[in-house]
């Protein structure tokens, strides 16, 4: 495996999540280390949406333990170091909201409340809008830009907060594809930087070289944790272990981030 | 006697002073309100405070001070309620608001008083306000404000997305709770001018107004709170004018101030749905190549700068929306994108 050295950050034990009686997640196990990029993948019903918001603190657990940077998830206090892309339906509310202030409140991890933004507060929010390439729209209202657009804000927004490590519920649904290209390249600069970055979907496209381990998730266990596969292998077809590890080699990535990581 | 008269009275100067801090807190808090799809809270928290009102009535205490106790109360529960997310959620919530207004009517009559001293709170009254009141209100409002535009970041995040502020470790049900406080005190501090049957009015249709001309959450409540504050005032004024005519009618200055605030709606709406059509119909396409390379029929119109046909962008270039198609110009001559 890569990075079997790097430091745990997200460690979910036996982590068992019962919605309405029903159990969604069953027994889960899954360590992700410092600087990897995981995609979380899975038919919709398989539990890997659950799986990230039972990480994030969003859905109780009914058994089990997680912990983030070696914290339990009920003790974990330091909400600058996680990064969180819910999915997209949340972006637009009944008031007009600003591409530049929905992005803004990524930024409330690292601010005093009633106190005014500081300048490091200002240069952030400008910097995430640079890196998703919506700068130009800063000031224009959320709803009236296309779905993926608007997904790109959804990831500025926590980019905005300097996270060390991201969740991303299907940033790609309904994306068109020069929108999921821009992500990727949002995401891949992110990865280069060091992040740790753990991905839902369904399905990869433009993301697929940037991801080192796929878990895939089927009727809430782990069914598969290793090397990313092709799709097909993913639904459940024929050539399981066809691992064609075909872009830049990883072992890399650990020493990268001695001399230029954060 | 003159307005110019009334005006320089005692009373009516600090009706105004009232009215337009009221004009400008309750929008503030009611933009957080239509935000988190909430409109009718300020409604079920007014109907709520006709018992704090009683209450005052038939104790003798300061109406207005049972008033915000009973509403903060009412808010609680509310909210409470709406937290719990029960499938007859509307259900709890309406029999809140039916027990708040009857139980108020009742008690009332047992205090022994008649309609027309409810009728004051329930839909505003300059004479009854007195100096301690106007005190009461300019404090309450103050306060509202305060917080309201101070949290504003945290309360943005909590209303446009629970869960994003959740993980970013913003205290969502605090904040949920602090909102409802917030508009249980405006609805009091609004009981004297708009009443409290119209309270939810004042905090909405600014906030209607305002959203069809901004673009962003900021400009939406600075907006709201102009109109609010313009609609409060020029209201008052109304109402006090008329009372000055030769038939003597007594206008509640509630409903004119609301009935203000619905024509700058009407006036801004046109404006707004103009905008969001434009705004719709210029919507960059989708940055995909076109399926195949194929050319418009016969095509004798050129497009260009002002044609008539709305220029679209479309990836490098601009595409005409001309009888449902899009026409994207191609040397001599045009191609179907
Ligand atoms: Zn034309
Ligand atoms: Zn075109
Ligand atoms: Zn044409
Ligand atoms: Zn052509």
């Amino acid at each position: 495996m890569l990075n079997v050295l790097g430091t745990p950050v997200v460690e979910a034990d036996r982590v068992t999540v019962a919605i309405a009686g029903r159990p969604v997640l069953r027994g889960v196990d899954v360590t992700i280390r410092e600087g990897e990029f995981v995609a979380l993948l899975g038919a919709n019903g398989s539990g890997k949406s659950t799986l990230v918001r039972a990480l994030t603190g969003l859905r109780p657990l009914t058994s089990g333990r997680v912990r983030l940077f070696g914290t339990p998830l009920h003790d974990f206090r330091e909400h600058a170091r996680i990064g969180f892309v819910p999915q997209r339906a949340t972006a637009a509310g009944g008031v007009p909201a600003s591409v530049r202030e929905v992005v803004a409140s990524g930024r409330l991890t690292r601010r005093t409340p009633l106190r005014p933004a500081s300048r490091a507060d200002r240069r952030a929010v400008q910097d995430a809008l640079e890196l998703v390439g919506l700068a130009d729209r800063a000031h224009e209202g959320v709803s009236t830009l296309s779905g993926g657009q608007q997904q790109r804000v959804l990831i500025a927004r926590a980019l905005a907060g300097d996270p060390e490590l991201f969740f991303l519920d299907e940033p790609t649904a309904g994306v068109d594809l020069p929108n999921q290209q821009a992500l990727a390249g949002a995401l891949r600069t992110l990865s280069e930087r060091g992040a740790t970055v753990v991905l839902v979907a369904h399905e990869l496209g433009p993301m697929e070289p940037l991801v080192d381990r796929a878990v895939v998730m089927r009727d809430g266990r782990v069914a598969y944790d290793g090397a990313p596969l092709s799709l097909d292998a993913v639904h459940g077809h024929h050539h399981p272990f066809e691992t064609t590890h075909d872009h830049a080699p990883h072992v890399g990535s650990p020493l990268d981030r001695l001399e230029g990581g954060r | 006697m003159s307005l110019l008269d009334l005006l320089a009275l005692d009373f009516m100067q600090r009706a105004m002073l009232a009215a337009l801090l009221t004009g400008l807190a309750a929008p503030a808090i009611g933009t957080f309100l239509v935000q988190r799809r909430l409109a009718l809270l300020g409604d079920g928290i007014g109907h709520v405070a006709v018992t704090g009102v009683a209450l005052g009535l038939l104790t003798g205490t300061s109406p207005t001070w049972t008033a915000v106790v009973v509403a903060i109360l009412g808010a609680v529960a509310i909210e409470v309620i709406r937290e719990q997310g029960h499938t007859n959620g509307d259900v709890a919530l309406a029999l809140l608001f039916y027990g708040g207004l009857a139980g108020g009517v009742l008690v009332t009559g047992l205090a022994g008083q008649g309609a027309a001293s409810l009728q004051a709170y329930l839909f505003g009254s300059v004479t009854s306000i007195s100096g301690a009141d106007v005190w009461f209100t300019l404090g309450l409002a103050v306060v509202v404000l305060a917080v309201t535009l101070g949290l504003l970041p945290q309360l943005f995040a909590v209303a446009s997305d629970p869960d994003f502020a959740q993980v970013a470790g913003v205290r969502v049900r605090a904040y949920n709770l602090l909102v409802a406080v917030l508009a249980a005190v405006t609805v009091t501090v609004a009981m004297r001018t708009v009443g409290l049957l119209l309270v939810s009015a004042l905090m909405v249709v600014p906030v209607a107004a305002s959203q069809q001309l901004a673009r962003s959450f900021r400009a939406t409540i600075v907006g709201a709170m102009a109109v609010g504050g313009g609609a409060a005032v020029a209201g008052l004024l109304i109402s006090a004018a008329l009372s000055l005519l030769p038939s003597r009618p007594t206008v509640a200055p509630g409903p004119a101030i609301v009935l203000l605030a619905l024509a700058m709606f009407a006036a801004t709406w046109p404006l707004g749905v103009w905008l969001r059509h434009r705004r719709r119909v210029l919507a960059p396409f989708a940055a995909e190549e076109p399926v195949r390379h194929e050319p418009a029929d016969i095509h004798p119109h050129q497009h260009g700068d002002d044609c008539g046909h709305p220029a679209v962008q479309h990836g490098d270039h601009v595409d005409y929306v001309h009888d449902g198609h899009r026409h994207a110009p191609h040397g001599e001559h045009y191609d179907e994108h």
